[in-house]
């Protein structure tokens, strides 16, 4: 307690910086309950209170926040099902070539997502599946995988390897040792690798907008929102009710499972 | 301000003996069969080699093969452009807009860093002796960071409006003129500073890990032999965190580098805001500063991206070594 009070102050700073920090975000949601008449008078507080933005967007984006989600889940399917049996491999497995894979997937991890999507456009535009969610949900899968591998593979590596051999010793296969040991001891760094899959595949506006421009409402929230942005008279009313829509699995996410999140954010660049 | 946040190799330690055995540096074990954890091995690792050959190897070879055909809108449906080597290098890098572009995608790199660096440190600093309500507020910080872009993006936008935006409303209480924020003089500066703001979550959270790390009888020490805090800061902190350091300012190079969509939705990579990335899809799908459909240029300056991130990737490989030693 008595620390406490001797720091009372760094409290007093640390909420104003992180109000400053938020501002953009508390603007979002100010302009979001404003009416249209007083969007540009700037006020501080919606003083020109309505709903009326949100009623209009939810009618919108329904369609658009269904095909997010879609696509959300599927990329952590997809990303999981590759990530956590090539981590087992990697991490517990003799694998010919191990360094260079690693090596070639910090590669995977700084390549411009430009160059990917040009490169999928052509191959998307050739075999014909532009503008379509699974198209969309191959192309979101390739910013998570690597990543997944690496958390995966990093977390793996600590399992004892006592705990596989007794399993062997049992009779277990290694697809089993797998299934029945790994993956449950491994539970955590799924639900991260999971989450930051759903996140980024939510918040992907490049792949989006290059592989699914014409997909009609079969389009995720970010190009709904897009849309909004692209039209000629800017409606902010609406738009920042959609900002605000479009935010709302971060904060759930953030608010349920923040011990992950920050294991995820760890796990990058800092060694034990 | 990129989202991933690449893991560490995994720990050699354990595959570390087969290694050796199979690689038959050690003499006893050098006519060694193929042992079943090599086949149990290959088989779990072979869909996600089978997975990056087609979605990363293929893409990044049809862009590399484009930057060497001429394609063109006709070209590209019919899929008969021409082979024209590195003809279209020599255009890129002749072009007017090449060299601009390089100099303001090297000030949008830089200056983000160094802010974000800068301010993430002092954050984390100040966070570091933890006090109430401190792990509510760290983990407020990172809300910005995880929000997807377009929607942060799109909020910057509206603040730098220049006669609506709260920024000219603040700024005009000290009497600054209002600025054209988003016009192609100043646009620089616009996505610049938002995109500061979206580095400084991920800055901290990597630092402030690093600073747990030190251990803290090193700063008692210190203020036994009567160090003060900045003495503290200069001759403790920053030297220890300096490995932490060079990760963080590498990835930081490596997704600001990258970075479209920031820049995209504010400005659409008009004026001074163009930067490598914003130009390639400009190119790519005819939108933005160019209005022409341009796949083998676009696809010349991805390659040029590619071989940065490939470059940055060695770097990051030899970092991390230098730190296991």
């Amino acid at each position: 307690m008595n620390t406490f009070r001797r720091t009372w102050w760094k409290t007093a700073v640390g909420l104003v910086l992180t109000a400053l920090m938020l501002f953009p975000l508390y603007w979002m949601i100010n302009v979001s309950l404003t009416k249209r008449e007083a969007v540009r008078s700037g006020d501080l507080y919606p003083k020109a209170f309505t709903l009326q933005n949100y009623r209009t967007v939810l009618g919108d984006q329904i369609p658009y926040l269904g095909t997010s989600l879609l696509v959300g889940f599927g990329t952590v399917v997809l990303t999981i099902l590759i990530a956590a049996p090539a981590a087992y491999a990697l991490s517990k497995l003799f694998v010919p070539g191990r360094r260079l894979l690693n090596f070639l997937l910090i590669v995977a991890q700084m390549i411009p997502a430009v160059v990917m999507a040009l490169g999928f456009y052509t191959i998307y535009t050739n075999i014909g599946i532009l503008d379509t969610v699974w198209g969309l949900i191959l192309a979101d899968s390739t910013i998570a995988v690597p990543f997944g591998v690496m958390l995966f593979s990093a977390f793996m590596a600590g399992i004892p390897r006592e705990l596989l051999q007794a399993a062997q010793i049992d009779g277990a296969s290694y697809w089993r040792t797998f299934r029945s040991v790994v993956l449950p001891v491994s539970r955590n760094s799924a639900v991260t690798v999971g989450l930051f899959a759903f996140l980024w595949a939510w918040s992907d506006f490049l792949f989006a907008s290059t592989l699914n421009r014409d997909g009609g409402k079969l389009r995720p929230i970010t190009m709904g929102l897009y849309d909004y942005i692209g039209s000629q008279n800017q409606e902010w009313g609406p738009l920042m009710a959609t900002a605000v829509v479009a935010s709302v699995p971060t904060a759930v996410l953030l608010v349920v499972a923040q011990r992950y999140v920050a294991a995820g954010v760890t796990a990058g660049a800092v060694k034990d | 301000m990129g989202i991933q946040t690449p893991a560490p190799a995994p720990s050699l330690e354990p595959a570390l003996e087969e290694q050796d055995a199979e690689t038959g540096r050690t003499h006893r074990h050098r006519r060694r069969r193929v042992r079943p954890t090599t086949w149990a091995g290959l088989a779990f690792v072979a869909p996600l080699v089978a997975y990056l050959a087609v979605f990363y190897a293929y893409p990044l070879y049809e862009n590399v093969s484009m930057s060497l055909h001429r394609y063109t809108r006709a070209t590209f449906v019919t899929g008969q452009a021409p082979f024209v080597g590195f003809d279209i290098y020599r255009e890129v890098l002749a072009s007017p807009q090449f060299w601009p572009t390089v100099r303001q995608t090297a000030t949008f790199v830089i200056v983000s860093l160094v802010f974000q660096y800068a301010i993430g440190l002092g954050l984390a600093v100040f966070f570091h002796r933890g006090f109430r309500l401190s792990g509510l507020l760290r983990a407020l910080f990172l809300v910005p960071w995880l929000l997807p872009i377009i929607v942060s993006a799109t909020t910057w936008q509206w603040m730098m409006d220049a006669d609506n935006g709260i920024l000219n409303r603040f700024l005009g209480v000290f009497g600054v003129d209002p600025i054209w924020w988003l016009n192609n003089e100043h646009s620089l500066w616009a996505v610049t500073i938002a995109n500061i703001w979206l580095g400084i979550p991920f800055n901290l959270v990597i630092l402030y890990s690093g600073l747990q790390n030190i251990p803290t009888d090193l700063y008692e020490a210190a203020s036994l032999d009567g160090a003060g805090a900045w003495r503290q800061f200069r001759t403790i902190t920053f030297p220890l965190l300096r490995p932490v350091t060079a990760i963080t300012l590498l990835l930081g190079f490596v997704y600001t580098l990258k970075v479209v969509d920031i820049v995209w939705i504010m400005t659409m990579g008009t004026g001074t805001s163009q930067t490598l990335a914003t130009w390639a899809y400009s190119m790519a799908f005819g939108k933005g500063a160019s209005a022409l459909i341009q796949y083998s240029q676009a696809s010349v300056v991805g390659t040029i991206l590619l071989l940065v991130a490939l470059l940055m990737g060695f770097v990051y490989l030899f970092v991390q070594r230098r730190q296991e030693d």
